[in-house]
């Protein structure tokens, strides 16, 4: 086990870096200079100059590099060259956003995916199953900006149920933090909850359908013992997968939606930063949820492992 | 008991529903990078400071005339280079420290120091020097007359700062106007508060917040939802008739600076040769773009001039919507079967929308354009500083800005000498007679030598809550300017 | 299994006949839209526009009285080219990565291919879609490649994981035997075996290419005007949708039916292909 550890955590620092390298890279070729989009078009080409001195602009690729990557080991993200704060406290502040807002649909997610798909497989076959097969299927063609819209014309124009948008804080309140959370988190949950539903579905089936299935029917074990006791703890495998990645998506996807109900979070953190050139802020926050990811994809390797030995050998 | 409880639980809850609001919510489209006016171009940051937080010597009022602001009077010398300023005397900046003529001197020297970072460094330029002669008097020299100094003086890039302060003003502005920087939270909303102890007449509203709205739908959602009580240049005119419509609701329709212009690379073949630059200008229908792009608002101009302004003169005619001179015109000029060239767009409606219309147009004649939808830094990059564009739309919202025709390294490269010589005699020149005259003259030019497809001046649309009070209509700088804004009942 | 059992075991599928029919409506119109559709796409009425349904316009006009049926055909073109090269660029570079990693299983090859996987897997696609067509302007052919490049480790790994069992098998290993190299055991032997999962998966990608444009032509970065595009109408109808809701329900279902039917289709493929399931069925 602790070899496996290590080569995964060996692993891990190396996609890391070449993670950080990527990134750099690919941003530092977007065309577009950072001064002179700030200081519009009346500037005059000395006043750019000097502020692209103050920016650090004029260092070499290798210096702005390293001083980005040793920045980040310490923690710092460096400060945003539109906002000119530090790009950890904007970070902080878009997570309040994201990061609830990612939990909040995954939750909807998983308490609506779960009961929906265990229902399909042990009806399987069943006007239940048809019509859940049926509803996934629209669940996950719907295209969820189109969704998201939608609802605010349904729930927040004409009836008045919710705002059209925006979040007013978490010092506002607990519950009207979440009240504006709801409509977006809806959206987002629509097709990764009908995408976990199928996942659940099958992966219950197919555990079902294995022999040591079979084996415990043959003890005397009813249906329902069988579903419940053995193949659901099975089944989850696969599924928690699938939860891990929807989580990452969640984070960095809501993009569209967070412009649909102008939430201040990460996603239109960055889609601005790309729009204004402010090359830190991108940088830094792509390298985070990156880095999130990697992560994560790491704890649930290890858990695998740690919960089936099979696995520790690369199959 | 409960009933007496309950009766007066509800007229308190009755009467706090009719009492006048103090506080108001404006959305926005563009949130400004930093709050400091003087040191960016944005006038997203004018939007929330200018007359609110920061003041300068003179100011804009609604209708565009230059007013007094924290000069409440001044001399001119009979040269006209040595300008007197008579400051207000016991003025206070936020922070408690008082505002004197030495804080003039130093915002001046500041803006035209070697290092500085003012994106209208230009407007400072002619400025020899400035002294404090005692406390409330500037004496300012020039180094040559300037017609429109204290115009210039106006704009939000010349506001007086204080030393006291500088180092945090990007985030923590502090300026001597009639409200106060309170909280930006980013990415969301900047809210200010009143400034009690405001040397002249103090704001009504007790605070304000500014909401930071981009996406057009949710403009539109956050309107109808009455999460904000006005929009403030409202990107969406397609729903402006629906808000004209219901009773909530009143919408302003003003006018801007902003010359809205399909901008032509004159250097770039075949944009050389004058006839077909004004192929390009009578294939252009300009109330169809108005009615397309901006659903009717709009005033359609023939130059680079603001339709509201005195001085204007309407020479919409020169360049009539008249497709088959067009092309006779591309005939004569060498391409019967026309050509293909690029049509660049930043990000606003009347670009994107008023792009599309217009390749239709020139599509009419044989012109095919490539359209590239690009973002304000790239469209700087590209068309504005690597002059590498055929065709492009742009809106120039500075006031009274011909002038940028006399400068052949801008990005259209129109170089005429004999305009640039009326440019620098306008300069210099202070009699307002003569000033008419030459800027008839200047528009007459660029009007006859087809520089550029002049299209419309566009108008500020505003919705606002029919209650609400003191919006400006026009917009004669980038301000929106609460100072006057109220509730009625 | 005989055709005729192929074509009578897919129609007896409900997946596949509704997912088929979908399909087929969406295909059919769009090879038709490239030589007619009822209105010129290109011609803008200004003064027709904001029409709702009629005889004229079935679909009604947009805010520059163009046909909303023609927008939606022509608009099908752009979907299927955007979505199906992209799916190209995934299979023409993901299965010779994923069949190679397969073939050299346990070595650094694999070790390095399995690892850009996990790379590209682990960025946010549209972030990086975004990025890049912030560096090479947007237009179709960038959404294509932004979009490809997320299909590629989708058919790498599933291609390694398919070939992986098959290298065990006796017929491979008498081929080994026999002295071919390893390219050309995948090339003969491998792949044709793992054809049917890669059309599968192939047409899944399809359908997430498909919802992929429409997000990025929704953000403006897809085909540009005046080319159609279903993500762009969905956009521009977005400040219309109240006294136009025509303008975003026609786009928005066109989306939605055609990615329908391409994942019915997808699956009832899948349960007639795989050879577990139909032991199952």
């Amino acid at each position: 086990m602790l070899t496996y550890v290590t080569k995964r955590l060996g692993s891990l620092c190396l996609s890391l870096i070449v993670a950080s390298l990527v990134i750099f890279a690919c941003i530092e070729i977007v065309p577009g200079d950072s001064a002179s989009f700030m200081l519009g078009i009346n500037a005059q080409p000395d006043t750019i100059q000097a502020l692209r001195v103050e920016l650090g602009l004029d260092q070499s690729l290798v210096q702005r590099y390293l001083g980005w990557v040793g920045g980040l080991l310490g923690g710092e993200m460096g400060t945003s060259y539109t906002y000119r704060t530090p790009v950890s406290d904007i970070v902080k502040d878009r997570l309040q956003v994201s990061l609830p807002l990612a939990l909040y649909a995954l939750t909807l997610t998983v308490v609506v995916a779960f009961p929906v798909g265990i229902l399909a497989a042990a009806r399987r076959g069943s006007v239940t199953d048809i019509t859940v097969m049926g509803a996934t299927q629209l669940g996950v063609a719907i295209p969820n900006f189109w969704f998201a819209i939608l609802m605010v014309i349904l729930f927040a124009i004409n009836l008045r149920w919710f705002s059209a948008g925006g979040f007013p804080g978490w010092d506002a309140g607990i519950f009207p933090a979440m009240k504006a959370l709801t409509l977006p988190a809806i959206a987002l949950a629509l097709p990764q909850a009908s995408i976990l539903a199928r996942v659940m579905r099958s992966s219950l089936l197919d555990t079902l359908s294995e022999d040591y299935m079979r084996t415990a029917r043959a003890k005397g074990l009813t249906r329902r013992q069988v579903l419940w006791r053995h193949a659901l703890r099975n089944a989850m495998i696969p599924v928690l997968t699938i939860i891990g990645l929807q989580f990452s998506f969640l984070l960095a996807g809501a993009i569209i939606i967070e412009n649909v109900f102008f939430l201040p979070g990460l996603g239109r953190l960055v889609f601005q930063a790309i729009t204004q050139r402010d090359l830190i802020v991108v940088e830094s926050v792509v390298m985070l949820l990156v880095f999130a990811v990697i992560l994560l994809n790491f704890f649930v390797d290890i858990a695998y492992a740690w919960v089936d030995p099979r696995l520790r050998v690369r199959s | 008991m409960k009933s007496i409880l309950l009766s007066s639980a509800a007229l308190l809850i009755a009467t706090s529903a009719y009492a006048a609001k103090t506080d108001v919510t404006i959305g926005l489209q563009l949130e400004p990078p930093h709050l400091d006016p003087t040191s960016a171009a944005a006038g997203a940051i004018d939007q929330v400071v200018y007359s609110n937080i920061f003041e300068g010597l003179t100011r804009f009022g609604s209708d565009g005339a230059v007013l007094p602001g924290l000069a409440e009077s001044w001399d001119i010398s009979e040269d006209g280079t040595v300008y007197t300023f008579n400051l207000h005397s016991g003025v206070m900046f936020h922070d408690g420290t008082s505002f004197e003529a030495s804080d003039v001197v130093f915002s001046l020297d500041r803006a035209r120091a070697e290092d500085s970072t003012n994106a209208q460094k230009a407007l400072f330029a002619g400025i020899e020097s400035v002294e404090a002669v005692d406390a409330t008097t500037v004496k300012l020299t020039l180094s040559a007359p300037q017609g429109n100094f204290l115009f210039n003086m106006a704009w939000g890039d010349a506001v007086i700062v204080a030393p006291e302060s500088i180092e945090d003003i990007k985030n923590n502005p502090v300026g001597t106007g009639a409200f106060k920087f309170s909280e930006w939270r980013q990415g969301d909303s900047i809210s200010l508060v009143r400034n009690d102890s405001y040397w002249g007449t103090p704001a009504v509203l007790e605070s304000a917040t500014f909401k930071y709205i981009s996406e057009p739908t949710a403009a539109f959602a956050a309107m109808m939802a009455e999460d904000v009580d006005a929009f403030y240049s409202y990107p969406a005119p397609e729903n402006l008739a629906q808000f004209e419509a219901d009773p909530r609701f009143t919408v302003l329709s003003g006018n801007t600076e902003g010359e809205t212009i399909l901008a032509i690379n004159n250097k770039l073949e075949p944009f050389d040769d004058v006839r077909v630059r004004r192929a390009v200008s009578m294939a252009i229908d300009r109330q169809a773009i108005i009615d397309g792009a901006m659903f009717g608002y709009g005033t359609p101009i023939g130059t680079h001039f603001a339709p509201h302004n005195p001085d204007y003169v309407d020479l919409t005619g020169n360049a009539p919507f008249d497709p088959e001179a067009a092309k006779a015109l591309l005939a004569e000029a060498g391409y019967p079967d026309g050509f293909t060239t690029t049509l660049k767009l930043p990000p606003p409606s009347y670009a994107r929308r008023g792009g599309e219309i217009i390749a239709a147009q020139l599509r009419e004649i044989g012109i095919e354009t490539e359209i590239s939808n690009l973002e304000w830094a790239q469209w700087l990059e590209q068309a504005f500083r690597g002059y590498d564009f055929g065709l492009t739309i742009v809106s120039h919202t500075e006031p009274m800005d011909i002038g940028i025709y006399a400068r052949p390294e801008y990005y259209f490269q129109y170089d005429n000498a004999a305009f640039q010589d009326l440019i620098e005699a306008l300069g210099v020149e202070n009699d307002p007679a003569t000033r008419s005259e030459l800027l008839r003259q200047a528009q007459t030019i660029i009007s006859e030598d087809y520089v550029n497809g002049y299209l419309f001046q566009l108008a500020l649309t505003s919705v606002v809550n029919a209650r609400l009070t003191g919006i400006w209509e026009d917009a004669p700088t980038q301000a929106v300017d609460l100072t006057a804004v109220s509730w009625s009942e | 299994m005989t055709e005729n059992g192929f074509l009578h075991s897919a129609l007896r599928s409900r997946n596949m006949v509704i997912g088929l029919g979908l399909t087929a409506v969406f295909v059919i119109g769009t090879l038709l839209s490239l030589i007619w559709t009822p209105h010129d796409v290109t011609a803008l009425e200004i003064g027709n526009k904001l029409q709702t349904p009629s005889a004229a316009h079935w679909f009604g006009t947009d805010h520059f009285g163009r046909d909303t049926f023609s927008m939606i055909m022509v608009g099908a073109q752009t979907s299927i080219a955007v979505a199906f090269i992209a799916v190209g660029i995934g299979m023409g570079l993901g299965v010779p990565l994923g069949l190679a990693a397969a073939a050299r299983h346990g070595g650094w090859l694999d070790e390095i291919i399995m690892r850009g996987n996990d790379l590209v897997f682990a960025f946010p696609s549209l972030l990086i879609a975004i990025m890049i067509t912030a560096i090479f302007g947007p237009s179709a052919v960038n959404a294509i490649i932004a979009i490809g490049i997320f299909n590629i480790p989708v058919f790498a790994r599933l291609s390694r994981a398919a070939a992986l069992p098959l290298w065990q098998r006796d017929f491979i290993l008498s081929a080994r035997v026999a002295g071919k190299g390893k390219p050309r055991i995948s090339a003969e032997h491998i792949l044709p075996n793992i054809t049917n999962l890669l059309i599968v998966q192939g047409t899944i990608q399809f359908s997430l290419g498909i919802l992929a444009e429409a997000g990025l032509s929704y953000v403006g970065l897809g085909a540009q005007p005046p080319i159609p595009s279903w993500g762009r109408m969905l956009a521009e109808s977005q400040t219309l949708i109240y006294t136009s809701p025509h303008l975003a329900l026609f786009p928005g279902f066109a989306i939605l039916l055609t990615v329908l039917g391409l994942n019915l289709a997808g699956d009832g493929l899948r349960d007639l292909l795989d050879p577990k399931i139909r032991r199952a069925r």
